[in-house]
């Protein structure tokens, strides 16, 4: 097995350039620019609709681009075939062949390949092996349960070594613990084969627990590329922010700009917010302010820090086992969301809060998000 | 109110009754005829009405029937040429038809419905009057023939060149009128299994290096198997038997099994034998049906 050398970064591995796919007057992907490096485990995570499969064909050379270019190894792709392309897919609907065993599904690809039948046949059992299939390789697809046949189709799309694999939505059918696993296993397979993955996926967990970076794409547009946390830390609009995790999202105006900060007047909060850093606002801007429930902190008691600091009752809440969602109700009527984690080994309304007790929010300066009213 | 109408259903056999009605109705109306047929072509013929009688002594039927059937070369010529004009006819619709199917399965959904309309168009105008079309067509005069004749013309050398070609009452001609008329019992079936077919196959292949046509014979043929042999059937059978077209545009001498059971059962009057061929054809078309089903069950057996 040839697998690549991680030492040799190539940045530029698969470039697109200004990219876009107009169906009649629509644009289903609209001006994309984008690079993936060699090996890198990429996910494009969009809502339904988005044009996440729309640039996956293109990628796949299935749909020509309307305008812009596609480079894949500094070769440009426009007008090369699908199957000339170093470029493999595994399909959301799997597209598993009826007529074929498990091992020709997998073979098939290897016909093309200049190989002698014994080493194709290696091959196969190799694949099959990497994704523990090699005792059902003389079933048809029909009598494969789904998370086989999903097995079965990434064994497929990996056999011929493709320079970049393309999955589009390749664990959508499968259950929790199942997903997890195979979540694992692409990890393991991406590092073993030094294959550059691209993942399609809505799901927002699957791509950051998967992927070195995300693309979080919207209506056809890239609104922001990076890594996991990047992206969760640092959205750099309202919408990435919403999209990825839940969020408080408070509409307010900077009241003071000091060096180190500025203070935000929510009238719904009732209380002045402190932000930190100050970056670019300036007194009077309309903004949004935004912070993660997690980064919230709760108690019964009110807390020594002397500013960020909000009174509510608890509305309601939900117990998940490590943690508990709240949802308070402040004396302006707004309702927040914050987590805590539960520590103890008692109920979450011993150990935090109950129905309608008071109870004390603070917020961190840095925990605290400022997005203009426009992003 | 649904479910009491279903259990009145249940209660009073109705079900049972409306699972059986067509079972009853093939009993009635096909096997209790075909047995009469069997028992018929065991009989002799005698001038009395209908025209044949059993034997007076045990054992009341004779083979001398089947004898003659299997060595009288007139029956075995006419099955043979059955065979072969049926056979020929169901490869050249397939050839024709597969095409035409896949053209349709590829074509805008509006275009779909149009292409399969003209598919269907034929059937509004009389069968027999599509067959005298033909035989204007075929004749030396039309200029179809002339057309078909100055193409052969530039063919072949002078010494070999002809006034016109010889179409009607040749086999030539059954086979020509028998494909254009079965040709829809060939594109129906197959548009009906291509059409099913998931394209994103076609995607998964070609992404896996393989060019168009190595497409087409890896994915699309192996899986419309099921569509050509319904498609196949539907044209096979009916050619064996068929009567009007040999009887119109074929040549007496050279008849097929059809045209031999009405000669049969009407000049000659000889309904034993009428029957014989009868039973024949039927069981040239049965058991090649029935092996195959049984090699199908084995591989589908196999696979498991
Ligand atoms: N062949 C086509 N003709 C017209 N519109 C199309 C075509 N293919 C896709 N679209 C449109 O382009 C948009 C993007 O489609 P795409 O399949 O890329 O979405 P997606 O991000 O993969 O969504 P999902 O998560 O639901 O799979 C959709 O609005 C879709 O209706
Ligand atoms: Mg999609």
């Amino acid at each position: 097995m040839t697998a690549s050398n991680p030492a040799t970064p190539q940045p530029d591995f698969i470039r697109i350039e200004g990219v876009t796919k107009s169906f009649g007057t629509f644009k289903a992907v609209n001006n994309v620019s984008l690079n993936i490096s060699k090996g890198e485990l990429f996910a494009l995570l969009g809502g339904s609709g988005c044009g996440k499969t729309t640039l996956l064909r293109m990628l796949a050379g299935f749909e020509a681009p309307t305008e812009g270019r596609i480079f894949i190894d500094g070769q440009d792709m426009a007008g090369v075939p699908a199957y000339d392309r170093p470029v493999n897919m595994m399909f959301q609907s799997y597209a598993l062949f009826p007529h074929m065993t498990v091992a020709k599904n997998v073979g098939y690809g290897l016909k093309h390949e200049n190989m002698t039948q014994g080493q194709r046949d290696d091959r196969v059992k190799e694949m099959l092996g990497l994704v523990q299939m090699a005792h059902l390789a003389y079933r048809r697809p029909h009598q494969l349960s789904g998370g086989q046949r999903q097995r079965v189709a990434l064994a497929r799309s990996l056999a011929k070594l493709p320079k970049l694999l393309l999955l589009d939505e390749p664990l959508g059918a499968l259950d929790k613990k199942l997903r997890e696993h195979t979540q694992f296993e692409f990890a393991n397979i991406q590092y073993k084969l030094g294959i550059t993955f691209v993942v399609v996926t809505h799901d927002q967990e699957e791509a950051m627990t998967l992927a070195s970076r995300i693309a979080v794409m919207d209506q056809g547009v890239i609104r922001q590329i990076g890594s996991p946390s990047d992206i969760y830390e640092h959205p750099n609009s309202r919408f990435v922010a919403d999209f990825i995790g839940s969020i408080n999202m408070v509409d307010g105006e900077v009241a003071r700009v000091e060096a180190n900060g500025v203070e935000v007047l929510c009238p719904t909060l009732g209380e002045p917010v402190f932000v930190a850093p100050a970056n670019s606002h300036r007194q009077g801007d309309k903004v949004s302010l935004a912070f993660r429930p997690e980064k919230v902190a709760i108690s019964r008691r009110k807390p020594a820090a002397a500013i960020n600091v909000l009174k509510g009752k608890v509305l309601d809440f939900g117990y998940f086992g490590k943690d508990s969602l709240f949802r308070i109700k402040l004396a302006t009527g707004r309702v927040l969301s914050v987590n805590a984690v539960n520590t103890a080994r008692m109920s979450a309304e011993q150990a935090v809060a109950t129905w309608e007790e008071d109870v004390y929010l603070s917020i961190a300066p840095e925990a605290a998000m400022l997005f203009g009213a426009d992003s | 109110m649904r479910s009491a109408t279903r259990d009145w259903f249940n209660r009073r056999g109705w079900r049972d009754v409306i699972i059986a009605s067509p079972y009853l109705w093939l009993v009635a109306f096909f096997l209790v005829p075909f047995i009469i047929v069997i028992v018929m072509s065991f009989a002799k013929t005698a001038t009395q009405s209908p025209p044949f009688a059993f034997l007076p002594d045990w054992p009341f039927i004779r083979f001398e029937t089947y004898q003659r059937l299997f060595t009288s070369s007139l029956y075995i010529r006419a099955g043979a040429i059955s065979v072969y004009n049926a056979a020929v006819a169901t490869v050249l619709c397939l050839l024709i038809g597969y095409p035409m199917a896949l053209a349709i399965t590829r074509a805008g959904k509006s275009l779909q419905r149009l292409l399969l309309m003209l598919v269907i168009l034929p059937f509004w105008t009389s069968f027999l009057l599509r067959v005298y079309a033909w035989i204007g067509l075929m004749g030396k005069n039309s200029w179809f023939n002339k057309a078909l004749t100055s193409a052969y013309n530039v063919f072949v050398p002078t010494s070999w060149e002809l006034p016109g070609i010889q179409m009607m009452n040749t086999n030539f001609a059954v086979v020509l009128v028998m494909v254009y008329s079965y040709l829809p019992f060939m594109v129906l079936p197959l548009y009906a299994n291509l059409e099913k077919l998931d394209t994103t196959l076609n995607e998964a292949a070609m992404d896996l290096g393989s060019r168009r046509w190595e497409v087409f014979r890896d994915i699309t043929l192996p899986l419309s198997i099921p569509g050509i042999i319904a498609g196949g059937l539907l044209v096979f059978i009916p050619a064996m038997g068929e009567l009007i077209i040999p009887s119109l545009v074929g040549n007496a001498g050279d008849p097929m099994i059809g045209r031999v059971i009405q000669q049969e059962f009407g000049q000659n009057r000889d309904w034993p034998m009428a029957s014989a061929v009868a039973v024949a054809l039927l069981l040239m078309l049965v058991v090649p049906l029935m092996l195959y089903n049984h090699f199908e069950a084995k591989a589908q057996k196999g696979a498991a």
